[in-house]
């Protein structure tokens, strides 16, 4: 309908004029969505880095607006994006690339990239976070918060156990071993303790992707049109997955919340749990009893996703804004500042000369857990990412839910989903 | 006064309601309709014609159906239990018995709560194994359940929460009505011997008929237009076990950013809400005005 | 049931057993719908160790309330929901007043076709309408204003309603009184008919207020900063974080967020449900 592009032609012709008037006044400044989706007083380190930002660079001022979690700080940076005011820079998930491109939102880093130092800055991220940031041949986000699951157990329930607190299961068979040990039942049968705990509340596409790359296989190709939700390595992956609570009963049943199993963890109700590598510093800090914690067990290989934020540039304001916002994701994302949020809040440090500045290495003496998501890295798979993002995520995340709730088979949940994806996805093929 | 003086004040009377009823309410829901056959432009590609194309989609689109289904179960489920919850508690709140101020206060409290305030905090409630309902039910031997993390419980725990919410606001509404019915009736109905029960069967119920209807389509659109506690609480889940209508059509629109299905999602939630008006105004006023 | 306005005859033993039985029933149902809040009431007062251990000599504590204070500027939240409630509710008497004047006291064309059009708004909410609202308010550059979160609620046709009714029990001997003596339409509208329905003003302000305050859905589509967040949208960021959760901190800020109603209620308890109930009566 041409009235309606017409109108937010209009409104973003306002919307850049506004912005032009803005900029006649020095200093530059910019806004910066944050998606607080951590525990913790994560908006205090923020601040201290963009207030340590702002001496450093005194013609640039950063506001940060917080903005709930991811899912909320991509409606609202799109929200204002449509209505001709996007911020200029934003944390959004770096699977959402696609979804970006597709609005037209952002602009690709490459643009920004000038002196050799820009080059030598871009090119010190880990390849496998770059994965989620490209397309066709293009940098379109910057790996800033990543993250990927690791595994935490319960070292007191191990000795109950007779287990060797020190040694975490390493493969499938032994989580299911270990966890049919750990499961404690009271007089009457109700569960007291359960073995094993994996979230499946929001993204639980995420978690299966770890199964699915043990498994040997992968949920969607690199160019976000075409998923592989009905293939085998999928289906057993799910299987495995649905089988600790359906078959094995080591698992609570049912859909289990991201924000629960930390606490279930700390309150005795899980003996093992996979959780994000963001919880490190939560569990680090929550735990009353001494815990282990260790890479995803292995099945055909090892392996494990990443997850997490990419700092995103947005088209549609001033180029001199936009130049800004480049200085403050790359001052941000660079070895220091990196190892410090990495210290700070448990994501992992997405560029190797982030883990060997002292502050780093220093702690990893001092907390040998912070070690184990560097470890997981060469394991890594890239995160679901298509066209759509949102909407394929929530349908493979429905599978999982039927799946394991129960109202499906593994088999029927993902061919299910498949079909649904294929309906989505085909108009970008 | 001549008369074309008073059409004109009138209208200049009215200008501002009706501009902007016109502007939110009139002239939304007929672009609604317009924009239902087109798809969402996205990025440069601008919005294309699809004719009926999205309400084929519907008929095929698990999701819906769902919300469908589940919009459905939820207000059957909640309407008649918030309804007779408020009958009782207006009659309890009505009677003689001592301490009456702080059951009307009980009972009412949660009615001005927001739905977020009070979803966030059943939330825990809800929490399996150590939340206050799996605890309470523990005493008695009952095992932990993932109340909103199974696809059998989500929706009955989501409607368990608005009859709580609900049932107080419309209890306002009967005892309002019960405080007119003149007490001679009682005393009459008690000289000649009519039990209570009777005497509310044929005499309180009856009577108390317009303000059931009112409070019926008030729950009705109520349950079709209170989301808070979806989004709160479950997201839609497991697998779009507890989804409502509304819910669906929030999450088209904002969160998948399709807003021409969103569209047709909203014509559909509009002819529900248009023939609920049809059968309040045609039917069921004229029966109950014959009572 | 202890129902209806029946006075009890004698009593047998029976009788009074079962009507011991029925009071306590009625105790019980209170008790329960009471609960949920002063469970919450409990977790916000104590510290997060004791929100699944129900302790009475556990120790009382404010820091749930400071830490969720800390946690979120519900100050700024606190001030932009008694902005939106204060420019809704002045419009919503302004506009509906003058509506309500003229489908009480004015015949003109096509007035029962425009009323249906009215009431048409009771049964479709502006939330209803959530997605072509939301495009209609970027047409208009106002998305993230209070502006955006207020207009489509100002035109109420529940306040049109509720006051042309009252108008309508106006005697028109004053009306015409008032005329004889020259005031013209507007002065007949605030020196006779505005003071004498009084208590529906403050019914109506009261229901509104309250459903304001409490509105979730379309402030939370509509805005995207705090600068603009009513205290509803506020909680909902706060209380979503996607790792651990303190129940004592969101009870806290639940509670917080609600204090005012609460405590207004508490309060003014006769007249709020005096006022609810004058609403409610058509």
């Amino acid at each position: 309908m041409f009235c309606i592009s017409g109108k937010w032609l209009g409104a973003a012709l306002l919307g850049a004029g506004l912005n032009l008037g803005v900029a006649q006044a020095a200093p530059v400044e910019i806004s910066f969505y944050y998606p607080v989706a951590i525990g913790g007083p994560v908006t205090k380190i923020v601040d201290d880095l963009i207030a340590r930002f702002e001496t450093a660079n005194p013609d640039i001022k950063v506001k940060a607006i917080y903005s709930g979690t991811y899912s909320e700080t991509i409606s609202k940076s799109l929200t204002a994006f449509k209505a001709g005011q996007p911020p200029e820079l934003a944390v959004m998930l770096s699977a959402d690339l696609f979804t970006l491109i597709d609005e037209g939102a952002i602009a690709p880093i490459d643009d920004f990239i000038k002196t050799d130092d820009d080059k030598a800055w871009l090119a010190g991220f880990s390849p496998v976070f770059m994965t989620n940031s490209k397309s066709e041949d293009k940098t379109w986000g910057i790996p800033f918060q990543r993250g990927t699951t690791v595994f935490f157990w319960n070292k007191d329930a191990f000795k109950q156990a007779g287990l060797n607190p020190d040694v975490g299961p390493q493969n499938w068979d032994e989580v299911v071993d270990f966890a049919t040990k750990l499961t404690k039942r009271d007089a009457s049968g109700n569960v007291t303790q359960w073995g094993m705990q994996v979230p499946s509340s929001l993204t639980s596409y995420w978690l299966l992707q770890g199964y699915v790359a043990q498994n040997g296989g992968t949920i969607a190709n690199l160019s976000g049109d075409q998923t592989y939700f009905d293939t085998p390595e999928v289906i057993e992956g799910l299987q495995y997955w649905t089988d600790l609570a359906l078959k094995h009963k080591v698992m609570k049943p049912g859909v289990i919340e991201w924000a629960t199993n930390p606490k279930d963890f700390f309150e005795g109700r899980a003996a093992m749990i996979t959780t994000t590598s963001g919880n490190l510093t939560n569990v680090k800090a929550n735990a009353p009893f001494p815990f282990g914690v260790q890479m995803l067990p292995e099945h055909k290989k090892r392996g494990a996703p990443t997850s997490g934020g990419n700092i995103f540039i947005f088209n549609g304001t001033a180029p001199e804004k936009q130049q800004a916002a480049f200085q403050f994701a790359k001052w941000l994302t660079s070895a220091d500042q990196s190892a410090e949020w990495s210290i700070k809040t448990g994501y992992i440090a997405p560029r190797d000369d982030a883990w060997n500045t002292p502050a780093m290495q220093a702690y990893v003496k001092e907390f040998p857990g912070a070690a184990v998501p560097h470890d997981q890295i060469p394991y890594l798979v890239p995160e679901l990412s298509t066209h759509e993002n949102q909407r394929v995520a929530r349908i493979i995340d429905d599978g999982i839910e039927a799946a394991l709730t129960g109202s499906k088979t593994p088999a029927q949940a993902m061919k299910d989903a498949q079909q649904e994806a294929d309906r989505v996805l085909k108009q970008y093929r | 006064m001549t008369q074309g003086r008073n059409q004109i004040t009138a209208w200049l009377l009215l200008l501002p309601a009706v501009v902007l009823l016109a502007a939110f309410t009139h002239v939304p829901a007929v672009m609604t309709l317009f924009n239902s056959f087109y798809n969402t432009p996205r990025g440069v590609r601008p919005a294309k014609f699809v004719g009926i194309g999205h309400y084929t989609d519907m008929l095929s689109d698990p999701v819906f159906l769902a919300a469908l289904k589940n919009n459905a179960i939820y207000a059957i489920g909640t309407v008649p239990v918030a309804i007779g919850l408020a009958m009782l508690m207006a009659l309890i709140v009505n009677s003689s018995i001592r301490g009456k101020a702080m059951l009307r206060m009980s009972f009412f409290l949660p009615t001005i709560l927001p739905m977020i305030a009070v979803a966030n905090i059943w939330l825990f409630f809800y929490t399996p194994g150590y939340g206050l309902i799996d605890r309470f039910l523990g005493m008695f031997g009952f095992a932990e359940r993932n109340w909103l993390g199974d696809g059998s419980t989500a929706l009955g725990s989501l409607m368990v929460l608005a009859v709580w919410k609900e049932a107080g606001f419309f209890m306002i509404f009967y005892l309002a009505a019960l405080q007119q019915i003149s007490p001679s009736l009682g005393e009459a109905a008690a000289l000649e011997g009519a039990g209570r029960w009777y005497f509310f069967r044929r005499v309180t119920f009856p009577l108390l008929m317009p303000t059931t209807l009112f409070v019926l389509i008030n729950a009705i659109i109520n349950s079709f237009r209170l989301i808070d506690h979806v989004i709160v609480m479950t997201r839609g889940g497991p697998d779009n076990a507890s989804t409502l209508l509304l819910y669906y059509i929030y999450q088209t629109a904002f969160r998948f950013w399709d807003t021409g299905y969103a569209a047709a999602l909203t014509m559909v939630l509009l002819a529900l809400l248009a023939l609920l008006a049809f059968v309040q105004f045609g039917i069921l006023d004229r029966r109950v005005h014959y009572k | 049931m202890s129902v209806s306005a029946l006075p009890q005859p004698l009593q047998s033993r029976e009788q009074s057993f079962w009507h011991a039985l029925e009071v306590l029933g009625c105790y019980l149902l209170g008790a329960l719908w009471i609960l949920p809040l002063l469970y919450a009431v409990w977790m916000a007062f104590h510290p997060a160790g004791y929100e699944v251990r129900l302790d009475l000599t556990a120790p009382l504590t404010l820091t749930n309330f400071i830490q969720a204070w800390n946690a979120a500027p519900f100050a700024r939240y606190f001030l932009n929901t008694f902005v939106l409630i204060s420019v809704i509710l002045v419009s919503q008497f302004v506009i509906c007043t003058l509506a309500a004047y003229a489908f009480a006291r004015y015949d003109f064309r096509g007035k029962t076709l425009v009323f249906m059009l009215v009431l048409i708004q009771l049964m479709i909410m502006p939330e209803v309408l959530m997605v072509e609202n939301y495009r209609t308010m970027v047409k208009l550059g106002l998305v993230d204003t209070v502006w955006a979160m207020g207009l489509p609620y100002m035109a109420s046709a529940f306040g049109i309603f509720l006051l042309r009714q009252a108008f309508l029990t106006v005697p028109k001997e004053l009306d015409d009184a008032a005329r004889v003596e020259g005031a013209g339409p507007l002065g007949v509208l605030l020196k006779v008919y505005v003071p004498l329905s009084r208590p529906i003003y403050v019914a109506y302000g009261l229901v509104s207020v309250s459903y304001h305050w409490n509105n979730l859905l379309w402030p939370l589509v509509i805005t995207n900063s705090v600068s603009t967040r009513p205290l509803t949208v506020g909680l909902q960021v706060f209380s979503s974080p996607d790792q651990g959760v303190q129940w004592s901190i969101i009870s806290a800020a639940a509670l917080m967020t609600s204090a005012p109603l609460l405590i207004g209620f508490l309060l003014f308890q006769r007249q709020f449900v005096q006022s609810f109930m004058r609403a409610g009566i058509k």
